[in-house]
């Protein structure tokens, strides 16, 4: 049964990293492009750094000697790693930014660790991309400064993003050992092209889904719920009911176990 | 060790002017209420100094503390669902439109001072309540102390187990937040699955379709008038006749079925306790004071769309919702027009039959054991190896499905994968307690082996002599009387013969009830008989 639906697993993989697929997917994509256009130029790349050739052929240098081997010398993917042609200037910081990319080993989900290049060197490979194929850029600092309605953001965030990384933020299990991953420490800038990107497991949020207020009202919450302790005392990881049941039964029980122990012995 | 016998002191010769006034308003006191009869039989009541037998007074004064809190948030919260928007201090919450009762419990929570506190040593207080039931209930079970003449009390500490977890329930839908209106959700699921009736029974309960606008209301009913009321009820026949039956006692010389060796209530009991009660209290308020729970300003007002990565019930809740987690897939069909839910249905009648068995244990063990006699000395789990076995395979049982329940949360903090946690407790609910009925019994079994073998030839004391003939021998410490009672005072049960009875006839259900007992007590250790005492003690 097992072997049954990991072979499956296998072969759905394999489907989606499919050459013709990818090339199929790179039609879809220009083909829509037309539509969007107005959109993507509005929101996502009016504010993208400008990209001037010699930080794209400096991006493409590090490209070529860390990330081609899974995406390939074009960046057009292989079967070990996705086209990133259209995922734009704001994934590839979000991905590179967070220690997700390169990618320390093939799992479930890339995981967060220390980002292996500076930050020049993650915006030449940003740019390079983003010269490739229009995509997502890097959001705009008006929407991450964290003035936005808390309220409001922690309505969104409770009705699109709880249900995976918990009310608290505080992440959560998926399937097949993927996770939802805790949102504390994440940067302002970070969550919002995760929202605009969809990375590893995530869903996209696109700018019609959650505006770009929206977006800012989350982050402006995440903000809030960062900045400020729980106001009832140690907040024990904020994963519900788990660890309040282990908490009482190690730390309330034992100790009042410990007095009952106390006051019924007898004087030696 | 103090005896009943001298707990009263002789009056001296001349009364003080403090002692003249109490004697008068006792004696004021019981002139009107005849009052000294009942002083007289429970100020000498008697306690054991086993720590063990402490964990239901733990049980008590932490339903004492969710009283007195319990009242304090009543004064302050409103069981409606009239909707408004909140105007209160929480800045993330501001402006939202929720029900009154959740704006009243963030209003407990920030604008009275005070109310934090008092909810979370209410929250506190409900899990420490259950979780000393449940294991002064274990600490019963293994004690083999329902046994006659207590199998009833044992059936009503059983219902207070259950009202105590009907409670907290009750209570954590009340503040309608998304985590309680998520439980409820879970709750409307099962009584929609309830073949044929189910939608009419949701319908009668939530007052039409979920979440409707009535449910915080009853539920508050239930909360704080109904379940509490049967609950003391339950209590005081659970300590009334834990009066009247008296406590249990560890085997030990001068300890016999007839009497009970401890202290008296008046005076050194009531002071232990009294102190006692303030500490279990103590304990509370300083876990409330620095720890938080429910936060229910993270959780926000319910609505039916969104749920929380890791909603639970609370710790109590968690083996039915482990159970609801553990159900494979693919138990629903449609038969003769009608949805048969057996992935809600198959749960709830095997939680169903394990509360029942639990709480008919004891007639069960007693029609096995066929033994009519009163019992007062406390079993050593190890000198009942099958009930010890039955109990750690109950135990694992339960824990298995309460593990479940959190089955997300150890997925991620043990890099696991949720379908290989939630396959592992499926094969573990079955093999688990398999497994550990054989284990405890082994163990039982072997513990009793070395109690026999220490009664009859002592601890063995490390220090060898060497005989004149030249041979090596260990000496062994012999054990005095004292030490020596407490191995070998428990009833050898055997399995029963199946005997004919009056007309000469053996009944099927005799025969039945031989194969059990045969189950029950074929691997036995016999304790040490006199005259292997005897004999053995010329050895060393």
């Amino acid at each position: 049964m097992r072997t049954h639906s990991s072979t499956d697993a296998r072969r759905r993989q394999a489907g989606r990293r499919h050459p013709l697929a990818s090339i199929a997917l790179i039609t879809i994509g220009l083909l829509s492009t037309g539509g969007a256009y107005a959109l993507l130029t509005t929101t996502a790349s009016a504010d993208a750094p400008a990209a001037s050739q010699a930080s794209i052929s400096e991006g493409q240098k590090i490209f070529a000697s860390n990330c081609a081997t899974c995406h390939g010398m074009s960046a057009s993917g292989t079967a070990d790693g996705p086209s990133l042609y259209g995922v734009g200037a704001a994934s590839v910081d979000f991905q590179m930014g967070t220690g997700r990319m390169p990618l320390a080993y093939q799992g479930p989900q890339g995981e967060q660790k220390p980002p292996q290049f500076t930050q020049e060197q993650i915006d030449a490979v940003a740019m390079y991309i983003a010269s490739l194929a229009p995509g997502p850029g890097i959001p705009d600092q008006k929407w991450l400064n964290g003035d936005g309605n808390i309220a409001k953001g922690g309505e969104v965030f409770r009705i699109n993003c709880a249900m995976c990384h918990n009310v608290a933020g505080a992440g959560g299990a998926l399937t097949e050992g993927k996770f939802a991953p805790s949102l504390s420490g994440v940067e302002a800038r970070h969550v919002y092209e995760a929202m605009v990107t969809g990375p590893q497991n995530m869903p996209v949020f696109n700018d019609t889904n959650l505006t770009p207020q929206d977006k800012a009202d989350i982050i402006s919450f995440l903000k809030f719920q960062q900045d400020n302790a729980s106001p009832g005392g140690v907040d024990l990881g904020s994963l519900g009911p788990v660890s309040e049941g282990l908490f009482i039964w190690i730390f309330g029980l034992g100790a009042v176990i410990g007095v009952t122990i106390w006051i019924t012995a007898r004087p030696n | 060790m103090t005896t009943v016998q001298d707990s009263t002191k002789t009056p001296s010769a001349t009364p003080s002017k403090g002692s003249r006034f109490t004697g008068a308003v006792a004696n004021y006191l019981d002139e009107r209420t005849s009052i000294s009869g009942i002083t007289k039989e429970l100020g000498r009541k008697i306690f054991p100094d086993h720590w063990s037998f402490m964990l239901g007074e733990v049980a008590l004064y932490s339903f004492i503390a969710i009283l007195l809190s319990g009242t304090f948030l009543t004064f302050f919260f409103e069981p409606t669902m009239t909707q408004v928007h909140y105007d209160g201090s929480y800045v993330p919450l501001k402006g939202i439109e929720m029900s009154a009762a959740y704006a009243s419990s963030l209003d407990i929570s920030f604008d009275i001072r005070g109310g934090l506190l008092m909810r979370q040593v209410h929250h506190w207080a409900a899990l420490l309540f259950v979780a000393a039931i449940g294991l002064h209930m274990l600490r019963v079970f293994f004690n083999g102390s329902f046994r006659k003449p207590r199998e009833l009390n044992w059936v009503i500490g059983f219902t207070l187990f259950i009202l105590a977890m009907a409670e907290g329930f009750t209570g954590y839908s009340l503040p309608d937040d998304l985590l309680s209106g998520n439980g409820l959700r879970i709750i409307d699921g099962m009584l929609k699955g309830v073949p044929l009736a189910g939608t009419w029974i949701s319908y009668l309960f939530f007052g039409g379709e979920f979440p409707g606008e009535v449910i915080v209301p009853r539920l508050y009913s239930l909360h704080i008038l109904l379940l509490p009321a049967i609950l003391v009820a339950a209590l005081g026949l659970h300590l009334l006749l834990m009066v009247i039956n008296k406590h249990t006692q560890y085997a030990a010389a001068g300890r016999t079925n007839e009497n009970v060796v401890g202290v008296p209530i008046m005076p050194n009991f009531a002071a232990k306790a009294g102190g006692f009660f303030f500490v279990v209290f103590g304990v509370i308020v300083l876990i409330a004071s620095f720890f938080t729970i429910n936060p229910i300003w993270n959780y926000g007002p319910y609505d039916p769309s969104p749920i929380s990565a890791g909603t639970q019930p609370d710790w109590y809740i968690g083996f039915l919702d482990g159970a609801l987690r553990l159900v494979p897939p693919g138990l629903e069909f449609v038969l003769w027009g009608h949805t048969w839910s057996f992935n809600i249905l198959l749960p709830m009648i095997v939680i169903g039959i394990f509360i029942v068995l639990v709480i008919i244990y004891p007639f069960i063990e007693a029609w096995i054991t066929g033994d009519k006699r009163e019992h007062h000395i406390t079993e050593r789990p190890r000198n009942a190896p099958t009930r010890t076995a039955i109990g750690a395979a109950g135990v694992t049982f339960y824990a298995v499905l309460w593990a479940a329940a959190g089955s997300d949360i150890i997925a991620t903090h043990f890099h696991l994968t949720i379908e290989a946690v939630t396959h592992t407790l499926q094969a573990l609910l079955i093999l688990g307690p398999i497994i550990a009925y054989f284990v405890a019994k082994r163990i039982c079994l072997a513990l009793q082996k070395k109690d026999r073998e220490i009664a009859l030839h002592g601890y063995e004391s490390g220090r060898m002599i060497r005989l004149p003939g030249g041979q090596y021998e260990e000496v062994h410490r012999e054990l005095n009387d004292y030490e020596r009672w407490r191995l070998v005072d428990y009833i050898d049960y055997k399995p029963l013969m199946v005997r004919p009875d009056a007309r000469g006839r053996i009944s099927p259900m005799q025969r039945v009830r031989a194969v059990f007992s045969r189950w029950f007590f074929e691997d036995r250790i016999s304790p040490a008989t006199r005259a292997e005492l005897e004999s053995g003690e010329g050895h060393h």
